[in-house]
């Protein structure tokens, strides 16, 4: 089963402190070699990006910021057995936010996505 | 001590905590494991010490809550038990006043050995983990089953269901196998230099079986069962990931990713096996294919060996965007070096397709022929469904469309049979 893990937060304005990158880097590591991490990047701040539109049968293009509380800020494609491991790993990923940067926030949202499982043969 | 993971109701909150804990052992268990076997110095004992903090922990946890870090209390709890059972056999040994002196240096040792031991060499205990439930002393039933259970946390019940076996079967299985490798005096050590590459060749037949039964199902309703593929998938990335030097582990690795790109169009919407030709190439999972070739590339970089041959050609698959855009010449080639360094009468058969489809029919039926004489092939459904196939393209429907009946009379496998079938009959109009 595949999940998409994507991460929005409100980073503090201190700089990202190293311990959590090397944090990072270390749990990356091993989630990718237990063969349950099959894609991560980070994301830059949503000024690099742009947003494309559709309401009421316009097509409308706006270059970023947009303004969010919260920035995507990465994306984590998981292959794992059951919700509960990306939980699990997200979790992980989470703590060590938490731990090494005071005052940092955000949420993960963990999406499915469809794969065969979610269409059952016809008995 | 057998846990079955169930199909609970989704608002049950006892059940989620269980799965929560189940979710944190897969992730952790072969870690614990080769920790412990590196104390207690034997994979058996220290398989059975981690089944019981696991339940310890399923007893706790959805109580007190999943702890913030459940990789060191599992360790922690797991290494009590087993400095408790080293303290046992201790005194036993001191009353029988046999070995005493020697078993108390040990657990001396084993006690100073211990924190330096259990986060250092994680790596080298993974793997000398993997090489002990692999070990080629074991039957390659067994091996499967040790390796599932071990490293791959699969329980008794999970791995049965995937293998369509009854339970007993593959506990038995696991019992049989832990005892030979105590009459062996198999020790928990990595392999020397000089025994590597038979070693190593063992783990990856292992993991290779397990993608196999997985991608072609020998039996059964399902043409394939991709949770297997999956689990050998993630193994073959550990592997990766532990023996980094190692071209034929990128290798093995390359071919599973490729291969796995293609489950999802290998079957239509009815459950019906697609083969490669007529698959629909938009369906093959790109990222899988991305992998796939980067592995391969590490692969070719070490140097290769057979898996990195056929990741090769199944690269030539993975690279064409159109079934007639096939480099068959290359694969053809790839073969012919294939067939020299392991002339296996599959491996000649398939030499024989693409020989057939890469310019000449003629050869490659002619290939084909000389395999039926080989006894290994005399039910293989694959070599009648070849010669049909040859026989066809060279206009020779009646004979085709008997070969292909043939094909649909061996398979034991229901999808493949009506596909040969639909195949024998597509040929009984003259147009065809």
């Amino acid at each position: 089963m595949r999940y998409l893990a994507l991460l929005r937060a409100k980073q503090p304005t201190t700089p990202v402190p190293p311990e959590l990158m090397a944090a990072i880097a270390k749990l990356g590591e091993e989630a990718t070699n237990s063969g349950s991490l099959l894609d991560t990047g980070g994301l830059a701040p949503s000024a690099a990006g742009a947003r494309v539109t559709v309401t009421g049968g316009d097509l409308t293009v706006t270059d970023g910021p947009f303004a969010e509380a919260k920035e995507v800020i990465s994306y984590a494609l998981y292959e794992v057995r059951a919700k509960e491991e990306v939980v699990e790993w997200t979790s992980r990923f989470m703590k060590a936010h938490r731990d090494l940067w005071p005052g940092w926030e955000g949420d993960a949202d963990i999406l499915k996505v469809y794969g065969p499982e979610d269409f059952p043969l016809p008995e | 001590m057998v846990v079955t993971a169930t199909d609970p109701a989704p608002d049950d909150p006892g059940q989620a905590a269980r799965r929560a804990v189940e979710a944190v052992w897969r992730i952790e268990s072969a870690r614990l494991i080769a920790r412990i076997a590196r104390l207690v110095r034997d994979v058996g004992l220290a398989e059975e010490i981690a089944q019981d903090t696991l339940v310890a922990a399923l007893v706790q946890w959805p109580a007190t809550g999943v702890p913030e870090d459940p990789g060191p209390w599992l360790t922690a709890t797991a290494k009590h038990r087993a400095v408790d059972l080293l303290r046992r056999q201790q005194r036993y040994a001191t009353k029988l006043d046999l070995l005493g002196r020697d078993v108390e240096i040990q657990q001396e040792y084993a006690e100073a050995a211990l924190d330096d031991a259990l986060d250092d060499h994680i790596g080298d205990d993974l793997l000398r983990l993997i090489f002990t439930a692999a070990h080629p002393v074991l039957p390659v039933q067994a091996r499967v089953a040790l390796t599932l259970r071990m490293v791959g946390g699969l329980t008794t019940g999970e791995t049965a269901r995937a293998f369509l076996v009854p339970e007993a079967t593959v506990a038995q299985r696991i019992v049989r196998a832990k005892r030979a490798l105590a009459a062996a005096r198999v020790r928990f050590e990595l392999p020397t230099p000089a025994e590597l590459v038979d070693r190593l060749a063992s783990v990856l037949e292992v993991v290779y079986l397990i993608f196999n039964e997985g991608y072609a199902a020998t039996g059964g309703p399902n043409w394939s069962r991709p949770e297997l593929c999956q689990e050998a998938l993630r193994l073959g990335r550990l592997l990766s990931g532990l023996l980094p030097d190692e071209a034929e582990v990128h290798g093995l690795t390359a071919l599973m990713e490729l291969q796995a790109s293609r489950l999802g169009a290998r079957t239509d919407p009815q459950g019906q096996p697609v083969l490669l030709p007529d698959q629909d190439r938009r369906r093959w999972d790109r990222l899988l294919v991305r992998r796939g070739l980067a592995a391969l590339d590490r692969a070719e970089t070490l140097g290769g060996g057979v898996y990195t041959l056929q990741a090769a050609i199944a690269a030539c698959h993975a690279r064409a965007t159109r079934a007639e855009l096939t480099d068959w010449s290359r694969i053809a080639a790839l073969y012919e070096v294939l067939a020299h360094l392991q002339p296996s009468p599959v491996i000649l058969l398939n030499r024989a397709v693409a020989v057939g489809l890469a310019d000449d029919p003629v050869r490659g039926l002619a290939l084909a022929d000389d395999l039926t004489r080989e006894r290994a092939l005399r039910d293989y459904p694959q070599l009648p469904a070849v010669r049909g196939e040859l026989l066809a393209r060279l206009g020779r429907a009646d004979e085709a469309r008997a070969e292909f009946t043939r094909a649909a009379e061996l398979t034991r496998n229901d999808g493949e049979r009506i596909l040969f079938q639909r195949r024998a009959d597509g040929l009984r109009q003259p147009t065809e």
